[in-house]
């Protein structure tokens, strides 16, 4: 109980990444779904770098900072999107996005 | 003893505050309680001895993507509840707590399994950030230029994106100007 070890860590992360995933599910607003898909990258980046610690290999570190890079641009560009998106439809619902046509 | 009291503290505070951030209908509450736990979640890093990457955690996600999402919060109505998906909650729920479930045990079967050995084990006498510098500069070269590129094309495209008549200032021009932008705005609408 007192002795933090690996698979505490490892709870952690999915303990994290079931709530990412419950918001991915039940969220209709984009910026919202956004905010969930940060969670589920982060759940990601504790076990990697828990992982890194207890089998003393930095392969790991490097792997988070890979993804954090990654989170970066995925926001950059899915904002950028997500403007467009609004200043041609006035709402960023996913319902109204059900359709391809423009 | 203290690392215990930290995690178990941290994991909470972490827990809660993504919990916050999923549930909430204000998007001001999600925002804020997200940057609050990318905030705890750093404290695992420090925690587990890679202080590198909690300082880039800190600098890059409660730093530049938390102050992304508010300037973008500043285009969309935050004002209004969000609406939600009518589904069914305890379906979701249960689907999510099991994959989320089955990928842990995919992943952790093969770690349990073997002995695996530490490809680039940690060098003794150096911090943690001269070794980082050190892997990241040899081994991890390509990649890292790689991700350099990457976000260099994601800054462009967010630019290009977001931009667009952002070369106008409104307060540079006189009123019968932004009249007539506003009379070719609304001809383009009826147009297309």
């Amino acid at each position: 109980m007192m002795e933090i070890g690996l698979n505490h860590y490892l709870v952690l992360s999915t303990i994290l990444f079931a709530i990412g995933l419950v918001g991915v599910m039940r969220r209709k607003n984009l910026l919202m779904l956004f905010f969930a898909t940060e969670i589920l990258l982060n759940s990601v980046n504790i076990s990697f770098a828990a992982i890194s610690h207890y089998y003393g290999d930095l392969t790991g570190q490097m792997f988070a900072f890979f993804v954090i890079a990654i989170a970066a641009s995925e926001v950059a560009v899915g904002l950028g999107l997500l403007i467009v998106w609004h200043k041609k439809h006035n709402n960023i619902d996913l319902d109204s996005m059900s359709t391809m046509r423009g | 003893m203290f690392e215990a009291v930290a995690f178990y503290l941290f994991a909470f505070l972490t827990i809660s505050m993504f919990y916050v951030a999923v549930t909430t209908s204000q998007a001001l509450y999600a925002l804020s309680s997200l940057a609050a736990g990318m905030i705890f979640i750093s404290a695992f890093f420090f925690i587990l001895g890679a202080d590198f990457l909690g300082a880039v955690q800190i600098v890059v996600y409660s730093g530049a993507v938390m102050a992304l999402y508010a300037f973008g919060m500043m285009f969309f109505d935050t004002t209004r509840d969000v609406k939600e998906k009518q589904g069914n909650k305890a379906i979701i729920l249960g689907l999510s707590v099991i994959s989320a479930l089955l990928i842990v045990v995919i992943v952790a079967a093969p770690i349990v399994g073997s002995n695996i050995e530490a490809l680039y084990p940690v060098t003794e006498g150096a911090g943690n950030t001269q070794e980082v510098g050190m892997i990241l500069f040899t081994k991890y070269l390509v990649p890292f230029e790689v991700a350099a590129v990457m976000l260099l094309v994601a800054m462009i495209a967010g630019i290009v994106l977001a931009g667009k008549k952002m070369d106008l200032s409104l307060t540079l021009m006189n009123e019968q100007e932004i009249l007539r932008m506003r009379e070719e705005d609304k001809n383009k609408k009826v147009l297309s």
